[in-house]
Parts: C-alpha cells; structure tokens; sequence
C-alpha cells in the first residue's frame, strides 16, 4: 500500500475546471454566424472566379464586402482553433505533446486571421486595382 | 485501508470502436471532424488569397494558377463539399442542443439528409461556377 489517501481525495482537484461551458457556447454561436458567412461566402465567390484580380479589388471596395470578409476569415479560424482544440484534447494523451499542438493551433489561426484581414483591408483601404 | 477495501477487478469499459455496428449516425460524426479539419485548411487557403490580391496581380496570377490546376480544383471541390456537409450537419447539433430530434429513427433520416444535401449542393454550386465562366479558360 503505497498510498494512504482515500480515492476522494485523489480526485479531488482532477475534475472540471468550470470554463468548459465558455467554449461549448462559443463553438455553438460562432458556428451560427459562419451558417450565415458561409452562404454569403458561397454567393460571392462565382463574380471573384469570374473578374480575377481587378474583380477582387472592385469588390473590396464595397465595405460590406470588406467587413464580411474578414469576419469570415477571422469567426471561421476563430471556430476551427475551437473544433481542433477538442480534437487534439481528445485524442492526444501525453501533456506536453498536447499542450504544444494545442499552443501551436492558437498560434496558426490566430496568425492567419490576423495576416487575412490585414491583407484584405489593404486592399479595401488602397483604391483600386492596382 | 481504504485502497484495499474495494475491488480490485477490472471494471467494465466504454465501448471500443471495434464492437460499434458501423452506421449512418456514425459515418456523419466521424465526416463532421474530418470536414471540420479540412475547412481549417480552406480557411488558410482562403487568407492565402487575400494575401495574394494584396500582394500585386503577379503573385495573384501565381496564386489562382495554382488553385485552377488540376489537383488545386480537386481541393476546392472537396472544400466546398465539406463546407456544405459540415455546415448542415452543424444546423443539425444545433437542433440537438435545442433538444430534439434525438430519436434513433429521426437521427439516422436526418444523417441521410445531410449528405443529401451537401452532395447536392456541392453539384449545384459547381454546376453555377460552370454557367458563370469560371472554367472558361481551362
């Protein structure tokens, strides 16, 4: 008998950390917002195939285009960091494997929300075709 | 004492992937995670494209000549295939999370509705891309 501690107090401390709920809601509303994004997204995309580079930078103009974007650039890799988090915490054991894939996953889609819509109001800010 | 007052046995555990009977139910949830990881990847090829419109019509022409070839267009369809199925199945854990369709028959029909739809949106959605030209200068 190695341990004297009851199984009570073993576990103590190991459940919950009462955050869990913060995510569950977040993953639910920003996959609300993206139902809407993506259909806009999808209606869009025909006219960008179509005009090419002049055509995508008519369309940044518009600033409803402009903020659309980036709101489905940085909600989507907002929800994808939430749905990759789970998949890692699910199936990634050993702690230190996990927390750096967990680190590293922030870190990509926060880097590539942000590089997205800086890139895009660069275009949005910078007049027309170039 | 308090170790060595309970069973030591093994107890029972969760269910093992090997003894699931495969089923529609379960073919949808295991697709959603891998849409769901394949639509981060479209997210990144998304900002990608933002990147090369603020970059200058050279890197652009670079850009959409890599996603117009033959393997990029294979990607895209795949994204948009997923984007679809993802996003009805989605709708679908919404409406679990209000609380219903929960049955085992309603579960699997709307399983089957979701692929049903995203396979014929995807048609649909390629078949609009057709009609606007966007295939013109293949």
């Amino acid at each position: 008998m190695s341990d004297l501690r009851t199984p009570l107090r073993r576990v103590r401390g190991l459940g919950s950390a009462k955050h869990g709920v913060m995510h569950f809601v977040h993953q639910r509303v920003s996959g609300a917002a993206l139902v809407l994004l993506i259909c806009w997204g999808f209606s869009q995309t025909p006219f960008l195939v179509l005009h090419g580079y002049d055509g995508a930078h008519v369309w940044l103009q518009s600033p409803v285009n402009a903020a659309l974007a980036s709101l489905l650039l940085a909600v989507g890799l907002y929800h994808g960091q939430l749905g990759v988090q789970v998949v890692i915490e699910d199936y990634i054991g050993k702690t230190g494997t996990r927390t750096v894939l967990l680190v590293l996953n922030a870190f990509v889609a926060f880097a590539f929300a942000a590089v997205g819509v800086v890139a895009l109001l660069k275009t949005a800010f910078g007049g027309g075709a170039l | 004492m308090a170790e060595s007052s309970r069973p030591t046995t093994e107890r029972p555990l969760s269910p093992h992937l090997q003894v699931w009977r495969w089923h529609v139910t379960l073919a949808v949830s295991i697709a959603h995670r891998f849409a769901g990881i394949g639509l981060y990847l479209g997210l990144l090829l998304i900002a990608g494209w933002a990147l090369a419109v603020a970059d200058g019509p050279a890197a652009f022409d670079t850009y959409a000549g890599l996603l117009a070839s033959p393997v990029g267009l294979a990607v895209l369809f795949l994204i948009t295939l997923a984007a679809f199925f993802h996003m009805a199945n989605g709708i679908r854990h919404l409406v679990w999370d209000l609380g219903f369709g929960f049955k085992p028959k309603t579960a699997d029909f709307t399983a089957l509705v979701v692929i049903a739809f995203a396979v014929l949106a995807t048609i649909a959605f390629w078949f609009r891309m057709a009609a606007f030209g966007a295939f013109a200068h293949v």
